[in-house]
């Protein structure tokens, strides 16, 4: 596959830093947005819908980078720390949006997080990822040594959790929702199925 | 007929287009440098009409899409002109009348609401309408008639958000008829004095300010008088969250969210959310129809 062959050369010489740099810019530039009235009429939901559907996108983006090497070739291996770590982000501008210019009362925000079972569930997904965000690093890695790796198997949960509060966050009958859905639980899908197949020829081969 | 309703604002609180357009530079500029929150002007106090561009790029019409867009980027496609609404069900006079023979028996006013959504946004916009009243009394409305239900306009080839079904289509919506009959009830045609755009609900719309802004249907093409509470589209949708009446009332909450508070569009990024008012502030003029009513069981 030349193309994808190309596609990993280039990608090896993209430093990771620059991910990091664009994921920290755009939420910069979108508040500039806000400020000077770029985001239309009612900027506290652009920001506060932009910043969640962008942490569901890199949460996808992240779930499909093994996938994506298992049956394309494509690596993006060396950005998946990246990825992560930049949905955590996202997912906590989402939060502070919601809590500082969205509800700003915190009596109603801990109202909202107790009785609103959207609410409850992104917030649990927003725990699940917050001791990931901080592990994401070597010494972590090191010091924590089998147990990094089932801790960040929380990723998983905290996916399908964003995916089901985007569904109920929507009125009516909508189709983008489900589709997010759909594609979290496909990835998680087919990663069991694969690691599923990989337990099964260890066996075999003892 | 008509100005049986006294509003309380007037003219002076329309803020001139050229005013608000120099305001928004103003505030603009202000926001470059991060003082937006010292700029909102005195008048903004209490009840201080939109700008034009708010009112008319900020919409929930998802026929045309359920982004807040979607209607001001869609609605163009949408052919006002013909435009007939069928009058039916129990009238001395039922049929199809024509949007023009009904404005030359109306009388066009100004009414200045608060407009209060179910998603606690809001805004305060001004609108050019005539009253229900006078339209359901131009049909006649027969003895035993308890409710008038409304339907929007459906015509997939000019709308093209009813391709996913978000609603059961056409858009319905209904009132009791003392509702319907209440002098702030009005059909709006106009907003700042101009036609309404389609992306608000061209040629007519409903407006009944002190219920939730999804009861006052758009592109009204179809008005039925019954003797049963007629079906209404949220309703069917999600009965839980969205009732019959769906009054504006701080104390019951929508299920996802609360509905004691709202958030002015127009206000900016740091715009302070401001209390929801009983009956969105028209509790002196209508509260009277509900006396007696548990308004938590009738939401």
């Amino acid at each position: 596959m030349p193309v994808v062959d190309h596609l990993n050369t280039t990608l090896r010489k993209l430093p990771s830093w620059v991910l990091y740099a664009v994921g920290a810019v755009y939420p910069a530039w979108l508040l500039y947005q806000g400020l000077i009235g770029g985001l239309g009429v009612d900027p506290v939901k652009v920001l506060e819908h932009e910043m969640g559907e962008r942490a569901l996108q890199l949460l996808i983006l992240g779930l499909a980078v093994t996938p994506l090497r298992r049956f394309t070739g494509l690596n993006l291996m060396k950005f998946r720390r990246a990825i992560g770590v930049l949905t955590f982000f996202y997912v906590l501008l989402h939060l502070l949006v919601w809590l500082v210019l969205d509800v700003q009362i915190l009596s109603q925000v801990w109202a909202d997080i107790l009785k609103r079972p959207y609410i409850t569930i992104g917030m649990v997904g927003f725990v699940i990822l917050l001791p990931l965000a901080l592990t994401s690093n070597n010494w972590s890695i090191r010091k924590l040594g089998p147990k990094w790796r089932t801790l960040h198997k929380g990723a998983y949960v905290a996916a399908v959790l964003g995916g089901v509060h985007y569904v109920m966050v929507a009125k009516g009958f909508q189709l983008e929702p489900l589709i997010y859905l759909a594609f979290i639980v496909g990835l998680l899908a087919v990663r069991a199925i694969g690691s599923g197949r990989s337990l099964l020829r260890k066996s075999v081969h003892g | 007929m008509a100005h049986r309703w006294k509003n309380d604002l007037t003219q002076a609180d329309v803020t001139p287009e050229a005013a608000y357009l120099n305001r928004r530079h103003f505030m603009a500029g202000l926001a470059g440098v991060g003082l937006a929150s010292i700029a909102k002007p005195a008048l903004a106090e209490g009840l201080e009409p939109n700008s034009w561009e708010e009112i008319t790029s900020y919409n929930n019409f998802y026929e045309f899409g359920t982004g807040k867009g979607d209607p001001a980027e869609y609605a163009h496609l949408m052919k006002t002109d013909p435009w007939t609404i069928k009058i039916d069900g129990m009238v001395d006079r039922p049929g199809d009348y024509g949007f023009d023979q009904v404005m030359s028996e109306m009388t066009v006013e100004e009414r200045i609401y608060r407009f209060r959504c179910v998603e606690a946004w809001s805004m305060v916009i001004p609108w050019n309408g005539f009253e229900l009243a006078d339209l359901l009394n131009l049909a006649g409305v027969q003895e035993g008639a308890k409710y008038v239900g409304f339907e929007t306009l459906y015509r997939p080839e000019e709308m093209p958000g009813t391709q996913y079904p978000v609603l059961e289509w056409p858009y319905k919506e209904g009132l009791r008829l003392d509702e319907a009959m209440h002098p702030l009830t009005i059909m709006a045609t106009g907003i700042y004095g101009k036609p309404i755009p389609n992306q608000n609900g061209a040629p007519l719309r409903l407006v009944v300010p002190w219920k939730y802004g999804f009861k006052s249907i758009k592109s009204i093409v179809r008005i039925t008088l019954t003797d049963k509470e007629p079906p209404t589209s949220w309703n069917q949708a999600n009965g839980r969250e969205y009732g019959f009446y769906s009054n504006v009332n701080p104390e019951v909450s929508h299920p996802r969210w609360s509905q004691a508070s709202e958030r002015k569009i127009g206000g900016g990024l740091f715009a302070k959310r401001v209390p929801t008012l009983m009956f969105n502030g028209y509790e002196n003029e209508v509260a009277g129809l509900y006396e007696g009513m548990d308004l938590a069981k009738f939401y």
